[in-house]
């Protein structure tokens, strides 16, 4: 890493502290019981939720396009993990990260499937047609008897035992973490800045020689491998697989983390993934209210701040600090880009 | 062998023939100049060449190999770049990056290498942008270099686009009225860019325009189209006489 | 003859199916939107119709009447409210088709925190005893859908081509900015379209609950699904296509329910939308629209 800025430096090193900081912290409290199992609970469902969040906006927000079906993909990788860890005879600490990679690798398999022909389309009859086959997938899942119908799977293990409470948690931490990781390093790359541009101006990316039927596969893709690992997470999270958890309803639950945050920045999925799963737990009463609350945040987050919370920029510690220090000079910020 | 050519080039949507028997060669290092009323069909040929639109008739050629049929980032790969008539820049992108995305099918380095930031990443990325930074410099762009393109002035977002389409090292480069909305210091300004680029970088151009001194300038060839047909070609001198033109431009007798 | 027996009953649902595909129609070939919310107007309908009739006790012809009003301004509030500031200001289209899921998930909601999620039996409302035509047996509700929708469409197509706002509405469609300039006020033509639409949605509701009885929050999903397959089907943006995406549908739901198996029928539908979206986007009467460049 020799030619990287002195600034740039820095700045990894603080993400790295602050991430192995916070881990330490939590882990810490919730082996001690300082954190109870609900809480702990909680926390690990932010995570997945940060997964599902961040994994959506690489469709949404980098590439542009609106996609419903993310709960099928979730569906998808839950059942393909927790089938794995259940029959595959190995011990659950190596079928575990086994079947996660499974998940992943069956929800993409699917994102091709589906991405070949319905990529093909424009803005509402792709998001019409994702949102279809999110609930053929649910509805397969169903009647088929490998998936035990809409009784659905149960008996998943968890990592957690008496003895370590935080295995599941070092998981979900972890995995989540790489997902953010994996979300800026692709989007700051050739190929995130060539999804970008089919974003901003399809034809003009087309003139410019980018493959922007490869490119938008390649977004599409990559969101369901993590949105299928996000699943395999949450099934030996919950224990259980329901078929209808993962309905329409969910995916719009992801859909309004990620338009709330601000479509394309990582940084507003994640604090509005985290928010949106703090809060219904904090507003139990409310949760019939839950789905009417939602869509109204859809609209309203429309109509008045289309772009979201942070819109497409990113929450930096560096720029925040640069502002603060800006404004005891003279130095006006001039709509500075990437 | 020519650049580019074309013979017997139409296309008719839905029964409106909007080009007819279009046929011209581009010759290497040659600027030429793509006149006429609007509403001839200029732009139609450039999205014809640009398989924008598929055409109905006819062969285009680039380096004697047809065209037609392949898609348009293919097209563009094999060197043929283009501009807009409306501008279409990358908006919410950085000036450089508009220009490093144009030049994305010249870098090699996988997804896993950009997700892990391996070395194949750092080499291509550091050559490209020393590349962009110097095209943006023949343009004099290299001080909006981090601005977002959208806070460009329009003088600059028009320059911004034909440096990002040379950026994708084109042997033609269509320009579809590159002067358009510039006053009299900037069309003199791209007036000599456009030859210097043609000088440094030894392309063909293709240029539309209505500004007639403009055209005049720089052009050694121009072809006059009209109602979608060729009813004119040669230099400028010539075409500026040839009663033709006149008539198509005025209105008729 | 049992065959045709499955033909007349598809072309009555299909009725239904036309009657709402027209308003999805209407308001893409007028806005460019798919207005996703349009499939719970039918359940607003039916809901109203209910509350009419059987909480007010108010007679028939008032309750659907006054079901078909209250839908028509509904349709011109959701308009104005949700999307009127989006096409104002040019958004992209991700913004509109997002506020338009947050409407339809509102409106789901919101019926069903009004009226608790299950379902509720409508009274029937029009019967009359079925007609024998040679040895077929068409019953009440099948002859009143199509008699009802030849109707409406017929009272459409003249709306449309003899009356101004008819004219104002095609040429909206056409070239709203052009529209603009000729004096034509594009915000009352736009909530006008989404009125009428509604509207339209709303007589659908109330055959459709003549034919099945049964009414709950999520009613309009799977019908408004179904309408819209047919007005894609058909062309959206043309209200013959409507028409015939209808009927298509009606007819091919209607046979797969007979001779194949009834589980399938949605599939089936849902097959049809794959179909034409990967074959011809455009449908059987659209119009191919490119993008200048």
């Amino acid at each position: 890493m020799a030619d990287m800025s002195k600034k740039k430096k820095i700045s990894y090193a603080v993400n790295l502290a602050i991430v192995i900081i916070l881990y330490c912290l939590l882990s810490l409290l919730i082996s001690q019981g300082l954190i109870d199992s609900y809480l702990s609970d909680i926390l690990t469902m932010v995570c997945i939720n940060v997964i599902l969040a961040v994994s959506l906006n690489l469709v949404t927000g980098l590439l542009g396009q609106l996609v419903l079906g993310h709960a099928g993909f979730m569906l998808v990788g839950a059942y393909a993990a927790a089938l794995f860890t259940l029959h595959s005879g190995l011990p659950l600490s190596v079928a575990f990260p086994i079947g996660l990679l499974a998940g992943g690798v069956v929800a993409a398999l699917f994102g091709i499937i589906i991405g070949v022909p319905a990529l093909r389309l424009k803005g509402d009859y792709l998001a019409i047609i994702t949102l279809g086959f999110g609930e053929i997938i649910r509805v397969i899942a169903n009647n088929l008897t490998i998936t035990n119908g809409a009784k659905g799977l149960y008996g998943i293990q968890s990592l957690n035992s008496r003895h370590d409470l935080t295995a599941m948690f070092s998981y979900v931490f972890f995995i989540a973490v790489f997902v953010i990781f994996v979300s800026f390093t692709f989007g700051t790359s050739r190929h995130g800045r060539a999804v970008i541009a089919i974003r901003e101006d399809e034809i003009a990316a087309e003139a410019s020689g980018i493959n922007t039927t490869y490119y938008k596969l390649l977004a599409f893709i990559l969101a369901a491998f993590f949105a299928g690992v996000a699943g395999g997470l949450y099934a030996h999270q919950i224990g259980i697989i329901d078929p209808s958890k993962f309905d329409f309803n969910r995916s719009t639950e992801i859909l309004v983390m990620v338009v709330l945050g601000g479509m394309g920045s990582i940084t507003g999925s994640i604090i509005s993934a985290t928010v949106l799963t703090i809060l219904p737990e904090a507003l139990r009463g409310f949760s019939s209210y839950r789905m009417l609350l939602y869509s109204i945040v859809l609209i309203c987050v429309m109509l008045f701040r289309p772009t979201g919370l942070l819109g497409r920029s990113e929450f930096s510690l560096k720029k925040t600090y640069e502002k603060l220090m800006s404004k005891r000079g003279n130095k006006s910020a001039a709509g500075k880009g990437d | 062998m020519s650049v580019l050519e074309t013979k017997n080039l139409g296309i008719s949507f839905g029964g409106l023939q909007a080009l007819e028997d279009v046929h011209f060669s581009i010759e290497e290092g040659e600027i030429i100049g793509l006149i006429g009323p609007n509403g001839a069909g200029k732009t139609t040929v450039f999205n014809l060449l640009t398989n924008v639109y598929v055409p109905t008739a006819g062969v285009i050629e680039l380096e004697g190999s047809s065209i037609i049929g392949k898609k348009t980032y293919q097209i563009t790969q094999n060197g043929i770049a283009r501009t807009f008539q409306n501008i279409r820049l990358f908006k919410d992108a950085s000036v450089i990056n508009n220009v490093k995305i144009a030049m994305n099918s010249q870098m090699k380095y996988s997804v896993l290498a950009g997700i892990f930031r391996l070395p194949s990443y750092r080499r291509e990325e550091k050559a490209v942008s020393q590349r962009a930074h110097e095209l943006l410099q023949v343009f004099n762009l290299d001080k909006y270099a981090h601005d977002y393109a959208r806070n460009l002035p329009y003088g600059q977002q028009r320059k911004l686009e034909i440096a990002r389409a040379l950026a994708t090292n084109p042997k033609v480069l269509l320009l579809d009225e590159p002067a358009a909305g510039m006053n009299p210091t900037e069309t003199k300004e791209l007036m000599e860019t456009i030859s210097l680029i043609r000088d440094k970088f030894k392309i063909s151009i293709l240029l539309i325009e209505h500004d007639m001194n403009f055209v005049m300038g720089i052009c050694e060839h121009i072809v006059v189209l009209d109602y979608g047909r060729i009813i004119a070609e040669g230099t400028a001198a010539e075409v500026r006489r040839n009663p033709k033109v006149i008539a198509a431009y005025l209105g008729g007798e | 003859m049992e065959f045709f027996s499955q033909i007349i009953n598809g072309l009555g649902i299909g009725s239904i199916y036309a009657l709402v595909a027209l308003g999805y129609s209407m308001v893409y070939g007028i806005v460019q939107l798919i207005n996703f919310a349009h499939g719970d107007i039918i359940m607003v309908g039916a809901y109203m119709v209910f509350v009419f009739l059987v909480s007010l006790g108010i007679p028939i012809w008032f309750a659907v009447l006054g079901s078909i009003l209250f839908c028509g301004i509904a349709g011109v509030v959701i308009e104005r409210v949700a999307y009127h500031r989006l096409l104002v200001r040019d958004a992209p289209r991700i913004s509109l088709l997002i506020t338009a899921i947050g409407v339809s998930i509102f409106l789901q909601n919101l019926f069903q925190l009004l009226f608790g999620s299950d379902a509720k039996s409508m009274p029937r409302m029009f019967s009359f005893s079925p007609l024998q035509v040679g040895g077929l047996q068409i019953t009440s509700s099948t002859i009143l859908n199509i008699i009802v929708s030849v109707i409406m469409m017929a009272g459409l197509q003249l709306l449309v081509n003899k009356t101004k706002i008819g004219k104002a509405m095609r040429a909206t469609s056409e070239d709203a900015g052009a529209a603009k300039l000729m004096g034509i006020n594009t915000n009352t033509v736009i909530a006008f379209t989404f009125g009428i639409g509604s509207a339209l949605a709303s007589v659908g509701a109330v055959l459709y609950c003549n034919t099945y009885p049964q009414i709950k929050p999520t009613m309009g999903g799977l019908l408004g699904l179904k309408a819209f397959v047919a007005a894609v089907l058909g062309g959206i943006g043309s209200v013959p296509g409507a028409m015939l995406g209808g009927y298509i549908l009606g007819v091919a739901e209607s046979l797969t329910n007979a001779y194949i198996s009834s589980n399938l029928t949605d599939a089936v539908v849902f097959g049809i939308l794959i179909i034409v979206l990967l074959v011809k986007p455009t449908g059987v009467l659209g119009k191919n629209t490119r993008e200048k460049v």
